[in-house]
């Protein structure tokens, strides 16, 4: 039995208990006994905290303790460094001494009965501060450099690269480009908020928690604890969405353990939608200045990219800002060089495409001011710029279908028919504008394991420590499984969330499928091969009725050496249309059209879902996405779902069309994908913002374009 | 939040009494009807009432069209009266800036009284981990003013406050000089839309002029509003579920392809719901042609006083009053 599962639109296995609310979530979890904590948070940036009373809160009625760090037991805090944590510096530690190092910071956990008397308790909890000047002024802050850079990948590189000669080469270019990008700080803002369950057993802890990297959060604690990793037992079987705020432990997840064990019961702790401003990371405000030099024919001969992005002064956050500038577009002469703006500020983190979504904004926002000071068309400058092989590495690509996404997007937009001149089309009173982008996401594969086991009647069950945040783990890994055992998906049940399965890196990066789904993939070819051979059928039903019991496998995949030899990328193209009213200023998408090269595509239809979703964020991205950081005190005064705008239905286009177009790259990995979850957001900004462009002629520099900036 | 005892009185006397022992406003008694503010301002801890008195079922909820105009019962819904046939034949500008409100949920829950009480978006007002905010906490200052202050006022400020009044449904309702029916403890009075809400002067935390106990059960729109060709505009961020950054209702009662009158209202930049009696004055009796409607709708910046971040709303403000103009006169 041989069925193709794999490339197949199958609807998500998880999807009926989602919509019917059987899926459960972190804060609806329910240990027995459990109270309630609440968090109380500094109002200050930097300082000491000079006094805190906590006797009212104590008084009123449930509290059952009151946690500062008068009173909190000293925790070992044992060295710990998960992947997605910053290398440099330390993670802050909560309620261990006098010291606040950002606003908004745990300084504070009242538990109680019930969730509204550790709210109210939590209210009556007086401090009072020894303030310090602090640095919250993303503005004033001298940039400085980064002690290193990591990589996706997780290689370290100096932060300043050089190919050639760039500034002789800009300087004698025919034409230049300089100019300077500014996105604005960003957060997540899943629609489910953070929140974690503690339970105490002895010395084993359990825990219920929104995350997207299990195992890392049993290392965590346990290392903050001081116990054994296989002390600590996470469950996380659905994420209501995350874009990389569940990647790293935050304090409320150490909060709610020690919540737990001082109180001697299960304590849940839940964040509100203005804590997450202050507690799970945000994509850090940047400022990059990119010059191009070209030849009056359109080839680059100078590339300078000088990037900055704020950081936190405890913990050196730095993500993959230049990276794609050093081989997107084939040019002699590059230079590169990524800086930190430490503040007084909470630590910022991965936000979805990380980095990538932020350097391609700058670099193809200047390709187009580039190809309009050149008066040629966007794609054309593109092609006439197309590299054989990463000129950074000096390696050929395992695959890059840029060509061809050009050629796709261009034909099914209908590209042909833009007139160039700023202006030039309209719908009435609307301006109307078609823009492009280039897009890009290296391929991350990281060591997995996932195990499979065949049961007697013929079904699976497999599992791995994995996450589902939205993409569709739960199906994609079924299909990956089904495949390799040759079983209808419907005989094989796959789980995840649980770090008591086999270990998989974060559900991040992009890397989910080509990391678990070749661990899956192994584990059931091994089991399936052992059935076979112990069973002596060439069917598996046939085979495991003779085994009579059941069979198990493991699998570690781990990536092997094509990282050497092969440069490894997604790479898609990205185009907007645009209308524009020129009089009031208001910018709405009217289509995208996105199409990818990514490998092999496991299930095109959670995956025209995410691509979907990357569309969408970009347009918040472009038109309305901003953190607004009070520059007089750090706090987000618009940490709110109706003063930070994100895009609600009414904001995605009628059309948003997904081409994944063919491609096969035997290198990259067992299954031959490279996972689209961050290159869907990729490119999506610039798109729109060169076809505002186009429809206005004006070019806006710093995200997000609202209407007072088109006025 | 704070604990609060809810009461939930057989009549609407009964609530009344119970308002009345308190004072003015963040009283530690506090109505509560569809609660989709309230609610909010007591999760943020922005109100700390020791009692509501819950006006659910005690306040009329029927809206009448008749020779007198419209009257919406208090406790309407913003779906309802959007939803309403008569009000959208003849005073279609009024389910115009209920539909450009909020979203389905919130207008399913949402009264006309309580819209109309709806406290500002400042979010200096709204996040209390900022100490000073005089309609929060008189006297502290306000932090608005040298923060971050796209979202605030240009027109009604004073030193001590420059929150926006954020009700679309004031805007489209004061353009047709609706006039708010009031009961309390001392009786029932009429007060006009146009003199509902304070300025803030000296003390932004007095945003009505309701006295103790008073509750709002109605509001009348005149007859002679009815028919008008009319259009709500509103501009912001993102094309749905979103407080106005800038908005006009426009209402015209028009000779041929004159105005003969113009009724216009501004909101997203005043600290009230903001009529502009000096451009509906230059408009009686022109034409609809763009320079003269862009001269008329210059006159709406008298007095407006930008911050920095929100200069850009003096010039967006008279482009929106043209563009309303524009479409409410090419109505048939």
């Amino acid at each position: 039995m041989n069925i193709a599962v794999i490339g197949q639109p199958i609807s998500r296995v998880d999807g009926r208990a989602k919509v019917t609310g059987r899926a459960t979530y972190a804060a609806e979890f329910s240990a027995p006994g459990q109270a309630h904590g609440v968090i109380v948070r500094s109002t200050v940036p930097k300082g000491r905290i000079g006094s805190i009373d906590s006797t009212k809160a104590e008084a009123t009625p449930g509290v059952i303790a009151v946690l500062t760090h008068l009173n909190a037991p000293k925790l070992p805090y044992r060295p710990h460094k998960g992947f997605t944590d910053p290398d440099i510096g330390e993670r802050l530690h909560v309620l261990q001494d006098d010291r606040i190092n950002h606003q908004g910071q745990p300084i504070g956990l009242v538990i109680a009965e019930t969730l509204e008397q550790a709210v109210h308790a939590a209210n009556l909890v007086d401090v009072t501060y020894a303030a310090e000047p602090a640095i919250v002024d993303v503005g004033r802050v001298d940039p400085v450099r980064p002690t290193m850079q990591k990589t996706d990948q997780g290689e370290r590189r100096s932060p300043e690269t050089r190919r050639g000669d760039a500034q002789d080469a800009l300087a004698a270019a025919e034409v230049r480009i300089d100019r300077t990008y500014v996105i604005p700080r960003e957060n997540h803002n899943p629609i489910e908020m953070h929140a974690t369950i503690a339970a105490w057993n002895g010395d084993q802890l359990t825990l219920w928690d929104k995350s997207q990297w299990v195992s890392n959060v049993a290392e965590e604690i346990a290392s903050v604890f001081g116990i054994p990793a296989e002390n600590v037992q996470v469950i996380s079987p659905f994420v209501g969405g995350a874009f990389g705020s569940g990647l790293r432990t935050w304090p409320h997840v150490t909060l709610a353990a020690l919540g737990a064990q001082v109180a001697g019961r299960p304590v849940k702790v839940m964040l509100s939608r203005r804590e997450m401003y202050y507690g799970t990371g945000y994509r850090p405000h940047t400022v990059q200045r990119v010059a191009l030099g070209a030849a009056r024919d359109g080839r680059l001969t100078a590339t300078i990219q000088d990037a900055y992005q704020e950081t936190s002064a405890y913990e050196e956050y730095s993500e993959a800002l230049t990276n794609a500038t050093r081989f997107l577009h084939s040019c002699p002469n590059v230079y590169t060089r990524h800086r930190i703006a430490p503040m007084n500020v909470h630590t910022p983190t991965y936000m979805r495409a990380p980095g990538e979504v932020s350097n391609i904004f700058a670099l193809e926002s200047a390709m187009d001011e580039l190809a309009a000071a050149l008066e040629m068309d966007p794609v054309e400058l593109r092609l006439r710029n197309e590299p054989e092989r990463d000129e950074f590495k000096n390696l050929p690509f395992s695959s890059r279908s840029t060509r061809e996404c050009y050629r796709a997007a261009a034909e099914r937009f209908g590209w042909s028919r833009r007139t160039p001149e700023p202006g030039s089309m309209r719908d009435d009173r609307l301006l109307i504008g078609w823009g492009m982008a280039t897009a890009t996401y290296p391929m991350n594969f990281a060591p997995a394991a996932a195990m499979a086991r065949l049961l007697p009647d013929g079904t699976a069950e497999v599992m791995s420590a994995a996450s589902d945040m939205g993409p569709g783990t739960w199906t994609s890994m079924t299909q990956v499984a089904a495949d390799a055992l040759g079983l209808p998906m419907e005989r094989v049940k796959f789980t995840l969330g649980d770090s008591r399965f086999p270990k998989t890196p974060p559900h991040g990066g992009s890397m989910t499928m080509a990391s678990v789904g070749s661990a899956v993939q192994a584990a059931c070819l091994k089991v399936r091969d052992e059935a076979l051979a112990r069973g002596g059928a060439n069917d598996l039903a046939e085979a495991m009725q003779r085994v009579g019991q059941p069979l198990e496998a493991s699998a570690n995949v781990k990536p092997g050496g094509a990282g050497k030899r092969f440069s490894m990328h997604a790479f898609g193209a990205v185009f907007a249309e645009v209308a524009v009213d020129p009089d009031l200023g208001e910018t709405r998408v009217r289509r995208i059209v996105g199409a990818y090269g990514a490998g092999r595509i496991v299930n095109p239809k959670t995956t025209r879902s995410q691509c979907i979703g990357g569309m969408i964020g970009g347009i918040g991205m472009a038109l309305m996405e901003h953190a607004v950081v009070d520059p007089r005190n750090g706090r987000v005064p618009n940490g709110n779902l109706a003063e930070y705008a994100v895009p609600v239905h009414a904001d995605a286009p009628p059309v948003m069309d997904v081409i994944l177009v063919e491609e096969e790259d035997p290198h990259v990995n067992p299954l031959g994908v490279k996972g689209v979850g961050e290159i869907a957001m990729v490119g999506v900004a610039p798109a729109i913002t060169n076809a505002i462009y186009h429809a206005t002629g004006k070019r806006i520099r710093e995200l997000p374009v609202t209407p007072d900036k088109l006025l | 939040m704070y604990p609060f005892a809810l009461e939930r009185p057989r009549d609407l006397n009964a609530a009344l009494a119970l308002r009345a022992q308190a004072g003015r406003n963040d009283a530690p008694v506090e109505y509560i009807a569809g609660g989709t503010d309230m609610v909010q301002l007591l999760q943020e801890n922005v109100r700390r009432p020791e009692k509501l008195v819950s006006l659910a079922g005690l306040l009329d909820d029927r809206i009448e069209v008749g020779p007198q105009g419209l009257r919406l019962g208090a406790a309407a819904t913003m779906a309802e009266v959007a939803a309403h046939a008569e009000v959208v034949e003849r005073f279609p500008i009024i389910a115009q800036a209920l539909l450009n409100s909020a979203s389905p949920q919130v207008r399913n829950q949402a009264t006309m009284g309580g819209n109309l009480l709806q406290r500002t978006r400042c979010p200096y007002f709204r996040d209390v981990g900022y100490v000073s905010c005089n309609k929060r906490v008189p006297g502290s200052g306000c932090s608005a003013i040298g923060g971050e202050n796209r979202w605030n006022a240009v027109l009604g400020t004073s030193e001590n406050c420059i929150a926006v009044n954020p009700s679309d449904l004031a805007v489209a309702l004061v353009a047709l000089d609706a006039v708010v029916e009031v009961g309390g403890p001392g009786g029932d009075r009429s007060i006009p839309l146009a003199d509902f809400h304070r300025l803030p002067g000296d003390t932004p935390h007095m945003e009505t002029v309701l006295e103790a106990g008073e509750v709002i059960t109605a509001i009348t729109v005149p007859a002679d509003a009815a028919g008008l060709r009319s259009h709500y505009l509103k501009v912001r961020d993102r094309a749905s579920f979103e407080f106005a950054v800038v908005s006009a209702a426009v209402a015209l009662d028009m000779d041929g392809s004159g105005i003969r009158r113009a009724r216009i209202a501004l909101g997203g930049v005043g600290t009230k719901p903001w009529r502009v009696p000096q451009v509906e004055t230059a408009m009686a009796g022109a034409s609809l042609e763009p320079a003269r409607l862009r001269q008329a709708a210059a006159l709406a910046a008298e007095g407006a006083q930008g911050q920095g971040h929100n200069d850009f709303k003096i010039e967006l403000m008279q482009r929106a009053i043209v563009r309303a103009v524009e479409i409410a006169g090419a109505r048939t």
